[in-house]
């Protein structure tokens, strides 16, 4: 099963794209799971998400922290801290 | 009591704030307050020309939605809008609009401090600077201030 990633802001100029469908590969269980795989995808995703801890997630757009599952998500959002308002 | 039902707007249009007290209060005779909160682009001392704001569309209008909900379960409002800009805004124009009303003033005071502190560390909307020379600009860094202004209506675990 495929799922969506997106990218917002910095992490989308850096990643260079505002969206892909990626196959997860076994054993990605976890959101921090997900930021190391990433990373080691190229360079573009290393500058982007060289301090994994400052990546906002959401999935299914809502937000969750790093240690949370994956499992069932259709589209994961990467993004920096906010600053609306 | 009827349940409030929050009127959420992201939008690239800009908003009338009149129009949207009006809205909320228009054949009502049990509010006795209405506070509203509005944010506008600055320039930084003539550093910026715009501000360009980067939305995730779909969870912008979910997240302020949880937000403004919550609001409702914690305060006693008879109404309540957010409204929240997205694309290029030039300095002096508005970027969002919060509109609380209740029977009596501490509740809507409350509710629009609440809203604005969470909206700024929670709602999906990036900010990028364009400078007047020209240059390229920034994103906007988050601030501590804010994150720290949201935990303070933190509630206690409940027991």
């Amino acid at each position: 099963m495929s799922t969506k990633l997106i990218y917002f802001a910095w992490v989308r100029e850096r990643i260079g794209r505002p969206e892909e469908e990626v196959e997860l590969p076994a054993g990605i269980e976890t959101v921090a799971d997900l930021l190391r795989w990433l990373k080691s995808r190229g360079e573009e995703y290393e500058n982007a998400l060289q301090y994994p801890d400052v990546i906002r997630v959401a999935i299914n757009q809502e937000h969750v922290e790093h240690h949370e599952k994956i499992a069932g998500a259709r589209e994961i959002a990467l993004f920096p801290p906010m600053t609306g308002g | 009591m009827s349940a409030v039902v929050p009127v959420v707007r992201i939008q690239a249009e800009d908003f009338d704030v009149a129009a949207e007290i009006a809205r909320l209060t228009r054949g009502r005779n049990d509010i006795g307050a209405v506070v509203t909160f509005s944010g506008l682009c600055r320039d930084e001392q003539g550093r910026l020309s715009a501000l360009e704001l980067e939305h995730y569309p779909g969870m912008a209008e979910a997240e302020i939605s949880r937000i403004a909900c919550e609001a409702i379960e914690r305060w006693p409002l008879q109404g309540l809008t957010v409204i929240h800009r997205h694309g290029k805004i030039a300095p002096g124009e508005n970027i969002v609009l919060v509109v609380a009303a209740s029977a009596h003033r501490q509740a809507a005071f409350d509710a629009a401090n609440f809203l604005m502190d969470y909206l700024k560390s929670r709602a999906p909307f990036w900010k990028k600077e364009h400078h007047s020379d020209g240059s390229e600009g920034n994103w906007v860094d988050a601030k501590d201030a804010d994150d720290k202004a949201a935990d303070r209506w933190k509630r206690p675990p409940s027991k």
